[in-house]
This record gives structure tokens, sequence and C-alpha cells, in this order.
């Protein structure tokens, strides 16, 4: 049998398990969410993505129950939060300071939320070290929480917001203490607990390639709205706008004036007075001389010492500075009228043999489906 | 060597103002009172040499602690002042915490403001302080004025030269040091572990016990030596506020010591005292030892 995708924001007939419906959050005149509205499905490792400030934590709070939509209603699996204080909502929320009980031990911050319940006691301890097991903590289940080191601690906050089985789980920028080894492999482990589990995540991050990485689809904000929602490749190749291309990742913006291609669809850009033309293929419409932005990721840019054949786009330049970082190289080209734009290899070959240096005069080139137009 | 300096400026204090006097308080309580100037003897004459030191040694005894055991009065005042303190030490605690969370709670500008209020008191002299609460509780005082002025009672209450007096007095002068290491404890607290308890099923209240009160555990034991070990001995405040029946060690010793010019008896009455408060003493050290181990 072939592997479904997961995919149930395209199926008409899944029911959400959060819905944020118009929900706007002042704090004071400050608006720190935007009329915002969004389905979010069971399975989901849905990532909010954006920079500081943007109403990350402001969201995740309205759905643990600590704030209170100033308008617009949330709904969890169809039922309306309004006035649920957070003890009675099926949501536990992994905090981005851990908040471990100090005086509590590994096992009895697990515990906690358990014993809340009321829940019996073998079965108790059965489900505490399951989850001391989960998260690899069984050797550190009677410390307490300043007696262990801080991946460590990650995972008990981790285990304790776990053990309850909740139908959500929120993550406020969980990895972000951790340094890029744990991280990684941290990542991981989640990914591989959400699909053991079956739980619903939803996870803070402001590092993109975390949300890359870890996410069925990503939503990129900006000063309490989404920008886009998408699967982390549909974000990476389709931004729908500059700011979400120029966000996630690294990117060439061109601007230029889109006229419609007379004989192959697509468009011709034109972006600097005395420049060969752009063409790119779109399913946006442009209206002749309309302007518009392409974004074209480096690594899609090639670069060479003769010139291309058979090349949509190619442009001579000059190298004037590569960034070396192991496994690519980026290369910073000044084209003739002085922009700066950067192409990627990947270094197959050995440093001493790299065929192109500083100041060599290049080509650069791209296919027409290559970079994405823009309208803003 | 700067080190062990460092280390026998602390001790020479303590052996200076502390062993010292102790001592000297520990000698006179083992000798036999007299009419004389001092008012007990015998006196240690060094002109004599060895032989004086030793005549003098042999004179002493433990006549008065024998003596303390036999009146009945003694440990009777001794219980007395361990109960009165005991129920000062619940009533303060029960008072400061509420005002020690709210400070903890009240918006961060406001509480270097609410820390002087409550520091304020300590710039009046005690005694005075002290003598105002006799305005107030007295039988034609503010309160009894205050209360039959608004119909709420007949007759005057009658608090003054009370034990109820005399709970309200400790209360009131060592509210601060109840608040300030609770409130102290609280501050350091994170909210975000309040909102993690209700995040895992409890209420407002449950998350209370469950994680305001261990938290400030160690400011609640802090506080409450802090009251216990003066209101043990307290001598000012039962005597202004308290009356005939009530029975405190601190008036004893003071009564030995200037009405009956019983001086060996009253240093017997002092050193049984600082036995007693050594105990408490002890145990607050090693809490506050405790804490310091866990800040790491
Ligand atoms: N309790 C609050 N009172 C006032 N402003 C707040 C409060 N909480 C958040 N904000 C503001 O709302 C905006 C969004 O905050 P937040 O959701 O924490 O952002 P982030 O995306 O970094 O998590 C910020 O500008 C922040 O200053
Ligand atoms: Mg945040």
């Amino acid at each position: 049998m072939a592997q479904t995708v997961f995919a149930p924001w395209d199926n008409p007939d899944e029911k959400p398990l959060i819905q944020f419906k118009n929900v706007t959050k002042r704090f004071g005149d400050f608006t720190a969410i935007d009329n915002l509205t969004q389905d979010i499905y069971t399975r989901e490792f849905f990532a909010l993505l954006g920079p500081s400030g943007c109403g990350k934590t402001t969201m995740m709070r309205m759905l643990a129950g600590f704030e209170n939509p100033s308008e617009g209603q949330i709904l969890i699996a169809g039922q309306d939060m309004a006035g649920v204080p957070p003890n009675k909502r099926p949501v536990n929320m992994m905090f981005q300071s851990y908040a471990l009980f100090p005086h509590l031990s590994v096992w009895d911050n697990i515990a906690f939320g358990l014993r809340r319940e009321g829940a019996e006691k073998t079965q108790l301890a059965a489900r505490v070290e399951q989850m001391l097991k989960l998260t690899r903590l069984e050797r550190f289940a009677r410390r307490k929480p300043h007696q262990i080191s801080g991946g460590q601690r990650q995972r008990v906050a981790l285990a304790r917001s776990l053990a309850k089985a909740p139908k959500l789980l929120l993550l406020d920028e969980p990895l972000g203490a951790l340094d890029k080894k744990l991280r990684q492999d941290t990542q991981f482990e989640l990914m591989d607990i959400q699909e053991k589990t079956g739980t619903t995540f939803v996870i803070v991050t402001h590092d993109q390639e975390e949300a890359m990485t870890v996410a069925s689809r990503v939503a990129v904000m900006d000063e309490g709205r989404i920008m886009q929602v998408a699967t982390p490749a549909v974000i990476y190749e389709q931004p729908n706008s500059v700011y979400v291309a120029d966000f996630i990742g690294d990117v060439n913006i061109i601007e230029g004036a889109a006229t419609p291609h007379p004989q192959a669809d697509g468009y011709s850009v034109a972006w600097a007075e005395g420049q060969p033309q752009f063409h790119a293929k779109t399913n946006r419409s442009f209206a002749p001389g309309q302007k518009c932005f392409l974004a074209l990721r480096p690594e899609k840019v090639a670069i060479s010492a003769e010139p291309p054949e058979e090349a949509a786009n190619r442009i001579q330049g000059k190298i004037i500075d590569i960034a070396y970082l192991g496994n690519i190289s980026t290369y910073h080209v000044r084209l003739p009228n002085g922009t700066m734009m950067k192409a990627q290899t990947a270094n197959t070959r050995r440093l001493s043999r790299r065929s192109l240096t500083w100041e060599d005069a290049v080509w650069l080139s791209w296919t027409d489906t290559a970079a994405a137009v823009l309208e803003g | 060597m700067r080190r062990a300096l460092l280390i026998a400026v602390p001790y020479l204090w303590l052996l200076a103002l502390f062993l010292v006097p102790f001592l000297i308080v520990l000698k006179i309580s083992l000798s036999d009172t007299a009419l004389a100037i001092p008012p007990y003897l015998p006196t240690l004459d060094f002109t004599e040499g060895w032989a004086g030191i030793w005549g003098f040694l042999q004179e002493l005894d433990f006549e008065n602690f024998t003596f303390l055991t036999q009146d009945e009065l003694y440990w009777r005042a001794y219980l007395s002042s361990v109960q009165i303190a005991l129920i000062s030490t619940v009533l303060t605690l029960l008072v400061g915490y509420p005002i020690a969370y709210g400070m903890a709670s009240a918006p961060e500008h406001w509480r270097a403001t609410l820390m002087m209020l409550v520091i304020l008191p300590f710039w009046t002299s005690f005694l005075i302080r002290v003598y105002s609460w006799m305005g107030i509780l007295s039988n034609e005082g503010l309160l009894n004025q205050l209360l039959q002025g608004l119909g709420l009672i007949d007759q005057p209450l009658i608090i003054l030269n009370t034990n109820t007096a005399v709970y309200i007095g400790i209360v009131y002068t060592y509210l601060p040091f109840m608040i300030l290491p609770i409130y102290a404890a609280l501050e350091k607290m994170d909210a975000a572990l309040l909102e993690a308890a209700e995040d895992l099923g409890c209420s407002r209240l449950t998350a209370f016990w469950l994680v305001t009160v261990p938290l400030s555990r160690q400011g609640i034991i802090a506080g409450c030596f802090l009251v216990f070990i003066p209101a043990l001995g307290e001598f000012v405040i039962p005597s202004l506020l308290g009356g005939s029946g009530t029975l405190m060690i601190g008036k004893v010793l003071w009564e030995e010591f200037f009405n009956n010019r019983d001086w060996p008896v009253a240093s017997a009455v002092a050193v049984i005292l600082l036995l007693i408060l050594i105990i408490p003493i002890i145990l607050f050290q090693r809490n506050e030892q405790k804490q310091r181990e866990r800040e790491g």
C-alpha cells in the first residue's frame, strides 16, 4: 500500500483540532495579535516562526489559557475555550524557561500533573517510568532540577508536559538554550515522540532551521499576523511574499518590472538600465510593466568560468568574496551595474583544487523556474 | 595570613561581646548573694595568687540552679514564655505572610516603597512605639473610643494588661522580621512556576499550597526563628502591655535583678534562658546553611 501523504489541511472533511477565529489580542493600546484566523489539525507538528515580539508566545498563552483574546474565539476540539481556566484545558505547555519545580525531584516533577488528576498509585508510577524511559532520564529520577544539566532539564520539562498525554502540547522555544548538536538530537527525538504518541504539537521557535526540520506546517508571523502557512518545502520554494522569502533562508531579491513574455509563457523582468532582462515562469499574473520581485535562492544560481549554454538567465560578474562553510561555499558576485548577488555551490572538490577565486570574472546562470516572482 | 586575620575578626568580636560576658554571668550565677557591692560573693582576688583563685573556685556552687528547680514560679515562667513566644510567632506568621505575598506580587516599581514602609517603624524608638500601644489599647484608648463611637460596643474592651496586649505588641514589633525573609523568598520565585502548576491541573489554591508555600519554606522558617528567639526573652512588651497574670521569664529576670537585687539568681535565670535559646539558634543556623548549600 502506498503511503498517504499527511495533509489534513487539504481535506475539507477533516475537523481541525484548534481553530483561531478572528482572534485579536491587545495589551493596552498595543495589538499583539491582529485579527488572526487559523486552523491546526490533529497530529500536526505546527511551527510558529517569526522575529522576536511578533506574538508567538501570546498565541501559545492564549491556547494554554493564561491570556484571553480581546476579540474573537479560540476553539479546541470544537469547544469554545472562553472562560475555561488552564487547569481545565486538554492542553499542556512546555515553558521556555522549563519552569521545573525546584523543590521536587525529577520523578515528582513528572508525576505532578498525574497526581492532580488523582491517578492510581501503580498506574502513576508506571506512567512516570515510561516517560523517564522515553526521555532517557531513568538514572536522574531522584535528582533535583538543580542537580542536572540544561539538556536534561529540558527533557524533564518535556516529559512532564507529555505525562498527562494531552491532546495538544505547546512548546515555547523548547530548544533555545541547547547547543547545536544537542538541539538537533532533540529535534529528532521530538519528532519520534510525536510519532509514537500521536500528540498534536504547536512549537514556537525563532530558529528557521528548526522549524523546517520538525514541522508538518510552518506559519511565518510578522507583527501579530500570519504571513504564510504551508509545508516547509512550499514555504522555502514558493514563498508568497518578499517578507517570507527573506525570513526563511538566504535569498537574492531583485526588484524589476514584469512584461509578459512574447514566446514562452512567463515574464521578462527588466531589473536594471542597460542590462539583459531576466526570464521567469510563475502562475501569478502581472500587468505589463507591473512592479515585481524575483526571489532567487543562492543554491539555484550556478557559477562558472565559461559562459553557460542554453541557460534561461545568465549574467557576468566578478567574485568579490567567498564564504567557505565546509560543505558549501557562497560566492558574492558583483554584477556590471554594481548589484551584489549570491551563488552557492557544494564543495565536492578539495579546497586547493577549487577553480574559482577572488577577482575572477564569472558567469552566473539559472533556469526560468528557479526564481519566485512576487508582488511584494 | 590575611585570611587568618579576616577569620579572626568575627571570632574576636564574639569572644569580647558574647563569650566573656557569658562567662561573667555564669560566674555570678554560681555565687551567693550578699549585702555588698557588687551584691554577691565570693569576688576574685588576684593578690593572694593561686591560693586565692583556688579558694574562690571552692566557694562556687550550683545552689542557685537548685533553687530555680524548687520554686515553681521559675519553670512556670519558662513554660509560659515558650507558650507566649510560640503563639506570637504563629500569629506573626499569619499576619506577615499575606503582607509579604502582597508585596511580592505588587508591580515592581512599587516594591521598594512597600519595603520602606515595612522598615519605617524602626526609625522610631522601640520603647516609644510600645508606649503608644498603651494609648491605643487602654480602656479610654483610641481603639475603644473608635469602637464605642461607631456604636459597636457599649463597654470598653479590656485589652491592656492582658496576654492579648502582649500578643499584639509582639506581633507588631517583630512583624518586619517575619515579612522580610518571606518576601525575599517569594520575590525570587519564578511566576512561570505557578502557571506550570495550573497548566498541569492545579487550581489557584492548590498551586499556592503545592508550589508557593514549599518554595517560601526557608523564608517562613527564618522568619519564625527571628520572631521566636527575641520574643522568648522579651521583657519590655510584657512589662508595659502585659498584666500581673502575664508571666514571662524576661520580666522575672528583670525583677530578680533590679527589685530583689539578687544577682546570682537573676544570672542563673539568664543562663538557663540562654541554654533554652541555643536549641532554636542552632536549628536556625542549620536552616540557613542548608539554604546556602541549596543555592550553591
Ligand atoms: N503582558 C503583556 N503586557 C504588555 N505587552 C505584552 C505582554 N505580553 C506580550 N506583550 C507584547 O506583545 C508582543 C508580542 O509578544 P510575544 O508574544 O511574547 O512575542 P514573541 O513572538 O517574541 O513570543 C510584544 O511586543 C510584547 O512586548
Ligand atoms: Mg516568546
